[in-house]
């Protein structure tokens, strides 16, 4: 049914919201003024939610399907598990965004903290896309086993975009950050290339999607420098142990 | 230097007498270690490659076959064992971390064999299960503290979700890929038909075994693997896995080779390559956090059913249960010291954690003594290997316990300990399908039940022994017990007294 309803979150607990959430008959649903009540859009499969203020922890969590657009910024594990739909944040997020993802897509205009897209994966026809527009802090996508993350260091001038351990244990999937030098001092499990087309054609409608939500110019962001990131299959844990007899 | 592959621990004996030469142990040993050599017309074995897993023995039509402890020894030394001075060998020669499967196989204290049981004499007259009702059946989950009546003196029902078992017994957590599928069948018929539960580990569930879900715990473990919203409203109730007895403090490793397209679309996760499950989930850091991971679960699935955490028995578990017992969770698993598993890091397997038994008598004594033992129930794991283990561990405080080993045995593990290597001749811990259909699941099935129906029994007629005709009035009963041989430190943990006392 496609229905519109505008509610106000100011005062309820998530519990209750998110009860008020579940009963809407409504497809498209705008709640204002949400104050870090937790959960929201939790297992959602269908709606599309459309939240002003922010959003407290687990925003999206198991997300099955549907779309969550924050005005604002949203706090930790954003997108935790998620499996399809997407999620766009008009702001930055909290730590662990998109932790063990592996469907659908998550756009950040801005930053994300610690342990973003950490155990991202992809199987058959899911391939998990997390967006960020600025910079994002340490031990992202570690662990990574498939999927697409793209940093695109917008305001950095060139830095290095991601803090320290990004990609530890990386066995699959892909990091592109947009810097003017080759990343150093990366996790022994990650070999760096300088961005190719078919990378780039890879990240283009994605950078595409997050130029119409947030603005800017798609083919100034695509042609900047950029580097990717990608497992080491030298490097995998499978060497690291012997069997006792 | 150059040190010679370890001289095999196990020898084939094979008495040329009995043996028709039907090449069947060839044809079985997935190890290869039987062979024909066609020109001399013998049957040969490679000692070094056998795992005494005992299949060939136990298919051999002429009983021709049996697997011999090599007496070939080290000079003996009571310090320098020979699995010590091999492991250095072998680590020397690889650079390896040593990896092993199922529980820690060394000597040490298990409790259980320590501890008896009281039965009824004269005053107090035991009662004959065979004649009179006794109740093994158990809800698991929180309590409710207070009885709500409305204006209307009307009851408000005021009890959240319960896991209801016919007999206090659980199917540990073991995952497909760790296991196989007709071993997943197989505990998931016997579960259905038992009134009781397994549980998927971290391998997500097939989509055959949806039709279970009643009788299905799902798992959410730090990989995340096949969880999905679906899965979560499938299962009777949800784990959280924060630990596992065999590798606390480490996560889990599926290697590659194991992932077929099967695997990978059951744990959604790629094709072909490693399923890696961090040691730590990376959203929880605290009580505050985990308490957030309960939550999100209770808000996904419409508070409909119960969650379970289940975390290793480490030195300050008590500690740690008093967290989760406030975390929202409804039920707290502890997996033991020897608890089993389908790889672990050897050294950890055997060196971390502590016994069950002392975890148990340590959790149920922090609850009561804090007041919150009826917020949450207690299975515990790791190992009970009998109905008298049960009853021992229900004495000590449990609800219900989980077992995995003991469930494989019935299924036909041999415990060679080789689950890593993916070659089980079982067709137990393997992907391999030639080996995988060894395993008939209607008959594993059936062996499980059996198993299970027999300690049922068994723990009526103990019961029944004491004058106790419900589990409930069982449960952390320690008057029930008494030390034998235990220090006074080992009593007090404990909290039982020592026989004769």
């Amino acid at each position: 049914m496609h229905k519109t309803i505008e509610m106000q979150a100011a005062g309820m607990d998530y519990k209750a919201l998110n009860d008020s959430l579940r009963a809407q008959g409504a497809s498209e649903i705008t709640v204002r003024g949400v104050m870090g009540q937790r959960y929201l859009g939790c297992a959602m499969q269908d709606k599309n939610l459309t939240l002003y203020g922010t959003p407290g922890n687990g925003l999206g969590q198991y997300l099955s399907g549907g779309t969550i657009e924050v005005f604002g910024s949203a706090q930790e594990a954003t997108g935790d598990t998620m499996n399809a739909g997407e999620i766009v944040v008009h702001g930055r997020c909290g730590d662990a965004a998109g932790y063990g993802m592996r469907g659908g897509r998550i756009l950040i205009r801005d930053d994300v903290g610690y342990r973003a897209g950490i155990h991202m994966k992809a199987y058959e026809n899911h391939e998990p896309v997390l967006v960020i527009g600025a910079g994002a802090g340490s031990f992202l996508g570690e662990y990574l086993a498939g999927g697409l993350i793209v940093v695109l260091g917008i305001g950095l001038d060139g830095k290095y975009p991601a803090g320290f351990f990004c990609g530890t244990g990386m066995h699959g999937g892909k990091i592109i950050l947009r810097c003017d030098r080759k990343p150093e001092g990366l996790p022994e499990q990650v070999c760096v290339h300088a961005c190719t087309e078919v990378d780039r054609a890879e990240m283009r409608p994605h950078v595409e999607a997050y130029c119409e939500k947030f603005g800017g110019d798609p083919e100034t962001l695509l042609g900047a420098q950029y580097f990717v990131l990608s497992p080491n299959p030298e490097k995998g844990y499978h060497r690291m142990y012997t069997s006792v007899i | 230097m150059n040190i010679r592959e370890f001289f095999p621990l196990y020898e084939v004996a094979r008495d040329p007498a009995r043996c028709v030469k039907c090449k069947l142990c060839v044809r079985e040993c997935a190890n290869e270690v039987h062979a024909f050599n066609e020109k001399l017309g013998v049957l040969t074995a490679d000692d070094s490659k056998c795992v005494n897993c005992q299949r060939c023995v136990a298919v051999c039509p002429t009983r021709a076959l049996k697997i011999v402890r090599t007496d070939n020894t080290y000079k003996v030394n009571a310090n320098w064992t020979g699995d010590a001075m091999r492991e250095v060998y072998q680590q020397a020669q690889t650079g390896g971390v040593l990896l092993a499967s199922m529980g820690n196989p060394q000597p040490g204290p298990i409790y259980w064999d320590k501890l008896l049981l009281n039965a009824s004499q004269v005053t107090n007259p035991p009662i004959d299960p065979l004649r009179e009702p006794m109740e093994t059946r158990v809800f698991l989950g929180k309590k409710p503290g207070s009885i709500l009546r409305g204006p209307d003196g009307k009851l408000i029902p005021n009890q959240t979700p319960q896991l209801a078992l016919r007999k206090p017994i659980l199917f540990s957590a073991m995952s497909y890929g760790s296991i196989s599928y007709n071993a997943h069948a197989a505990l998931a018929r016997a579960a259905q038909e038992l009134g009781i539960y397994y549980n998927t580990g971290e391998g997500g569930l097939h989509e055959d075994f949806y039709a279970y879900g009643d009788n299905t715990i799902v798992q959410v473990a730090s990989g995340r693997f096949g969880v999905h919203t679906d899965y979560l409203s499938t299962g009777a109730a949800i784990e959280i896995k924060m630990g596992q007895g065999a590798k606390p403090g480490i996560g889990g490793h599926l290697p590659g080779i194991k992932v077929g397209p099967d695997i990978s679309k059951t744990r959604m996760i790629p094709e072909g390559t490693d399923a890696i499950s961090p040691a730590p989930h990376h959203d929880i850091y605290s009580i505050e956090d985990l308490r957030q991971l309960v939550f999100s679960l209770k808000e996904a699935t419409g508070y409909r059913k119960p969650i379970i955490v289940k975390v290793a028995a480490v030195h300050n578990v008590a500690a740690i249960a008093s967290g989760i017992a406030r975390s929202g969770a409804d039920i707290i698993a502890i997996d033991g010291w020897r608890g089993g598993t389908g790889a672990a890091p050897a050294r950890i397997r055997d060196n971390v954690g502590i016994p069950i038994e002392l975890a148990l008598a340590a959790v149920d004594t922090r609850l009561r003594e804090e007041g919150i033992r009826d917020e949450v129930s207690l299975i515990v794991g790791g190992s009970i290997r009998s109905s008298a283990d049960l009853v021992k561990a229900i004495a000590l405080g449990a609800d219900a316990v989980y077992i995995g080993t003991a469930a494989l045995l019935a299924m036909g593990c041999h415990l060679c300990r080789s689950c890593q290597q993916g070659k089980c001749n079982w067709g137990i811990a393997t992907q391999r399908p030639d080996l995988v259909a060894r395993l008939d699941p209607d008959e594993a099935a059936r062996r499980l039940i059996n198993l299970v129906t027999a300690w049922d029994h068994e723990l009526q007629e103990i019961m029944g022994g004491m004058g106790i005709n419900a589990v409930e009035a069982l449960r952390g009963n320690r008057l029930m017990l008494r030390g034998l041989g235990l220090t006074e430190a080992e009593l007090r943990v404990l909290g039982v007294k020592h026989a004769g006392e």
